[in-house]
């Protein structure tokens, strides 16, 4: 992993005070050798890796708990990955954020609570699956109802 | 700074969590922008070269199929690299890289064959567990400390 290699990274917004448009002018003011790409969920930057991540760096800053960002493997606009030449549907990986995106407000909440220092030692409600046992009992139970 | 496996490897949320708590996520997206990028490929990321699913025999047999050892061809160098992992067990959505069953048990095993430490999550399904999802991730980069200290 070297500093001059060429990545993406996806900057992804769940705001409703800070717009895409208000990144992007950001990053033109930074003077940043990188391509940006604004999108519906935020934008896409590119460029050196170590450029690429201090652009990341700053961007967080502006609302450090509402922005959301990951490497993307492929380039903004690339035509493997763009609707236009695939004939239309979801582009791939939109899936995964489909099922992240609901969530976000909520990781936002418990950004906000570890920032006040609150929260420490949470865990969470992991529902275990039952007992072979208390399910016979179970399917027993309504049989015996049913007749 | 600790490198961190994550699973599923594509996540946005858990990608982000880990770079925020000041560690390194390790993902596959990375393994694929140097497929990308890499002169000589007809199609990436669909075409993946020959020598791929060669790499992948180190993780999985001859007989198993291709798919899942050109995944691993992606997906292993992460493993090695890894010193921590962050597991959310049985997401609902796997798809492109994530979307093999073979290959995503694989992974799971071999991250449980490695002697580092492990988060093992459940995807939230509700406000509160999406608070404790952050809070129990926080605890556990915290806890790694800064890596080689």
């Amino acid at each position: 992993m070297n500093d001059d290699d060429i990545i993406s990274k996806m900057i992804v917004l769940h705001s409703t005070f800070t717009l895409p448009s208000d990144l992007v002018i950001r990053i033109y003011e930074s003077k940043a050798d990188i391509t940006v790409k604004e999108t519906c969920f935020g934008l896409i930057i590119e460029g050196e890796r170590s450029v690429v991540d201090e652009v990341a760096r700053e961007m967080r800053t502006l609302d450090p708990n509402r922005i959301f960002i990951k490497e993307r493997g492929v380039p903004p606009g690339d035509p493997h990955r763009c609707r236009a030449g695939r004939g239309g549907g979801p582009k791939p990986g939109f899936h995964q954020h489909e099922l992240e995106f609901p969530f976000l407000p909520y990781i936002t909440s418990a950004l906000e609570e570890i920032e006040r220092g609150e929260g420490k030692g949470t865990k969470m409600t992991r529902s275990l699956p039952i007992h072979i046992e208390t399910f016979k009992d179970i399917i027993e139970k309504e049989v015996a109802q049913s007749k | 700074m600790v490198k961190v496996f994550i699973y599923p490897s594509n996540s946005l949320i858990l990608s982000d969590l880990i770079d925020r708590f000041g560690h390194e996520p390790l993902a596959v997206m990375r393994e694929v922008g140097k497929k990308i990028r890499t002169a000589g490929l007809d199609s990436p990321p669909i075409n993946i070269t020959p020598e791929d699913p060669k790499i992948g025999l180190k993780y999985a047999a001859v007989e198993v199929p291709s798919g899942v050892r050109g995944r691993m061809a992606l997906l292993g160098p992460l493993l090695e690299e890894a010193e921590a992992a962050v597991i959310v067990a049985e997401p609902d959505i796997s798809f492109g890289c994530m979307g093999c069953a073979r290959t995503n048990e694989l992974v799971n095993f071999l991250v449980r064959t490695k002697d580092i430490p492990i988060l093992e999550l459940d995807y939230p399904g509700n406000e509160e567990d999406a608070k404790a999802f952050v809070h129990m991730i926080h605890d556990f980069l915290e806890g790694l400390g800064k890596g080689g200290e």
